[in-house]
This record gives structure tokens, sequence and C-alpha cells, in this order.
């Protein structure tokens, strides 16, 4: 247990070591340890961040649904509306066609009762004169008496 | 194994045993003596823990780190911890000192855990008993009082380059002489000068001691308590099995002292050099 010159080797060899312990091994292990750290603290503020931006998103996409709910709302309520003028609308352009076709017909059928009554009054003057011929046993010149005759048809 | 060696040395019992256990490997080179056993055993643990160290360290990716880089890295975090703690400033040469400390100190402690007699025994098995006879080998560099005052002195020097780096050399030299005991006249200063520096010269030279002879003391005594007990096994019979239990029961608590040696002089020294930092 004297002491000797071992304790220079000695000396030496721990000089050695902590060179080498400080050039090749310390630093090159301590920025790996900060580096993922590093990495880690990043991975975390990101986490947090997307959480915050979740939570934007979501209340953003909340307040567009919203909106686009109204917005159905209000399209929808229009749709009803327009629908409700359009068969008003038909209706009216309905009873207007009625109208229009009774008031046609009823013009028709007037005119087919002249036209009827003009026949009939026609008829009804030559059997009056036919019978007044008749009567007369003579001929009659109708052509003399087509006045006659149309007065008389006129006066049925 | 220490069985056989110990019935081998028991021709001058169990005195003669020990006396050759605690003989170290003495060789002489250019004139000066070198127990060769604590220098390769001391250069070989070191070189192969802080190899292993480098070889992660050249690999080392900041990403998922495999299960050899995270134990590296939390012996890393463990002394890098330990020296943000006690010491604040630049730690781009404490922390891997410190980290040195504690890995070398515990691997060369670590060596007390190797059978007592391993070596011998490799001896004996190669070279035969007479070989074995004059071969000394003591495997635990820290069980060396050149070991450990190797560290300390280094740390000694280390501990003045700090207090004369912050303090100025006239400012270093001048504390000696003015602190602890800080006096206001003239008078009052030179009286005092001499206490103060005979307390600043037995604080700065306790520090190297006791850091040395603790570590000394402590893997030194569990070394011969190792070899008492293997004495005791080459007692008698019905003191083996006893004796391997009370060698195992010593060789778990050495686990801790293995460690916690290691610890505290790491510590220490950070807490020196830190101390080396203030001005009084």
């Amino acid at each position: 247990m004297n002491v000797n010159a071992t304790l220079f080797g000695q000396m030496l060899a721990f000089g050695i070591l902590i060179w080498f312990t400080m050039k090749f091994v310390w630093p090159p292990l301590l920025a790996a340890i900060d580096e993922r750290r590093k990495t880690i603290a990043d991975g975390l503020a990101a986490a947090d961040r997307a959480t915050a931006s979740l939570k934007d998103a979501s209340a953003k996409s909340g307040e567009e649904l919203k909106a686009a709910r109204q917005q159905s709302a209000e399209i929808v309520a229009a749709a009803n509306k327009q629908a409700a003028q359009l068969v008003e609308q038909a209706k009216v352009a309905a009873s207007t066609e009625a109208e229009r076709i009774r008031t046609a017909a009823k013009g028709e059928v007037d005119r087919e009762i002249a036209v009827a009554r003009e026949a009939l009054k026609k008829q009804v003057g030559e059997l009056a004169v036919l019978g007044a011929s008749r009567i007369l046993k003579r001929e009659v010149d109708a052509k003399a008496h087509a006045d006659v005759i149309g007065e008389l048809a006129a006066r049925i | 194994m220490s069985s056989e060696a110990a019935t081998e040395a028991k021709g001058g019992g169990l005195t003669e045993y020990i006396q050759h256990h605690l003989q170290h490997n003495v060789q002489e080179v250019g004139g000066y003596m070198f127990n060769i056993d604590s220098l390769i055993v001391g250069f070989l643990t070191g070189a192969l823990v802080l190899g292993w160290f480098w070889s992660v360290a050249r690999k080392a990716s900041a990403g998922v780190p495999t299960r050899t880089q995270a134990f590296v890295e939390l012996a890393i975090e463990f002394v890098e911890g330990q020296v943000k703690d006690s010491f604040h400033g630049d730690r781009r040469f404490i922390a891997p000192l410190a980290l040195t400390i504690f890995l070398w100190v515990f691997v060369m402690n670590a060596m007390d855990l190797l059978p007592l007699d391993l070596i011998a025994g490799i001896v004996t098995n190669a070279w035969g008993h007479e070989t074995a006879h004059h071969f000394y080998f003591r495997a635990v560099p820290t069980a060396d009082i050149n070991t450990t005052f190797a560290m300390a002195l280094v740390i000694f020097a280390l501990i003045i380059y700090y207090s004369i780096k912050v303090k100025g050399g006239l400012g270093f030299v001048a504390e000696l002489f003015t602190a602890p005991f800080h006096a206001h006249g003239i008078v009052g200063k030179l009286l005092l000068a001499i206490p103060n520096f005979f307390l600043n010269v037995v604080e700065y030279l306790a520090k190297p001691v006791s850091l040395g002879m603790r570590l000394f003391g402590n893997m030194y005594a569990g070394e011969l308590v190792f070899m008492l007990i293997a004495g005791l096994m080459a007692a008698s019979t019905l003191a083996f099995i006893p004796a391997v239990l009370l060698n195992a029961g010593w060789a778990i608590f050495h686990i801790l002292i293995i460690g916690l040696q290691a610890f505290i002089f790491m510590v220490l020294t950070v807490v020196y050099i830190s101390m080396a930092h203030e001005k009084h």
C-alpha cells in the first residue's frame, strides 16, 4: 500500500478517460437527449395546437351548420310561397279559361238557336205560303209574294 | 477456487494468505515502481465502460432509443441532474468529468465482486503452484491508494485551477489570508492572516485527502473482509457453508458500497469544484 509511480500512471489514465468522455462520449449523448426532448416538446405543442384548431373547426362547422339550416329553411319557405302563388295563378287561369269556354259555348248555343229559329221561320213561311196556295187553290207566285212571306216569317 | 488457493497458502496460515493477497504486482520500469495490476485493471475497466458508452454515443439517435441507449441515457441524465443540482455554470467540462468519475470508480470498485482467487486460480491452473506462489495480483484498483490519490490529486488540481480562474491569481492568494475570518483594520488583517492561511491550507488539503482516503478505505476494508471470509472457508469443512453464505451476504451488501462510493466521489468532486467557483 506504499505510494509509488503508479500514482502518476493512474493520474494519466484518469486524465485520458476524462478527455475521452468530454470529447467523444458526453456531447453526442447529451445532444441526442436534448434533441429528443425538443422533438417531444414540439410534438406536445403540436398536439395542443391541433386540439385548439379542432375546437375552432368544430365551432366553425357548428356555425356553418346553423347557417345552412337557416338558409334551407328560408329556401323551403320561399318554395312553399312560390308553390302557393303558382297554385293561385293556376286557379285564376283555370277559372278564366272556364269562363271563356263557357262564354264561347253560350255564344255557340245562341247562334245555333238563332240559326234554328231562322230555319224554322223560313219553313213556317213556306208552310204558310203552301197552305195559303192550297187554300187559294192557285199558284201563288212565290217571288211576287216573297216580301209577304218574309214579313210573316219575321213575325214568327 | 478460493478454498483451493487458500489451502495452498495454508502453509503459513491465514496471515500469509492475506498478506499474499495484499501484495501488489510491482514492476520496475525505468527506475520507477509501478503497481501494474492497478494500472492494467484500472485502464482496462475504464476503457471498457467508456468504450461501451462511446459505441452507444456514436450510434445515438434522437428518435426512439434502443434499450442500450436508453440505459446509457439514464446514466447520463442521472449524472447531469446531480451536476445541475450542485453546480451552476458551464457544465461542459464538469458533467463529463462527473460521468467519468462515476463510471470509472464504479467499474473499478465492481472488480471487488470478482472471486477473490480468480486470477490466482487461473495462474495456478496454467503455470502451477510455484509460479502462483510468486505471482501477486490485486484486482481492485480503488483498493490501491495510488489510484484513489491519483484521482484526488487531479481533482485537487482542478479545484486550484478553477479557484484561480474565478478569483484571479492575486485574488486567490489574497483570499488565502483574508478568509474565512474578516477584519477591518490593518492590524486586525495582519493578526488574522496567519490563522486564515493555516485554516485555508487545512481546508484545501482536506479535500483531496478525504476524497482519496474515503474511497481507498472503503474498498480496502471490503477486500479484506472478503479475504477473511475466504480464510473462514478454508478453516474447516464445518465452516464452509456458513462462510459461503457470509460471502454472498457481504457481496450483496458490497454492491451498495460500490455504487455509493462511486456516487459519493462524484458528488463531492462536483461540490468541491462548485465551491471553487464561489468568492468569499
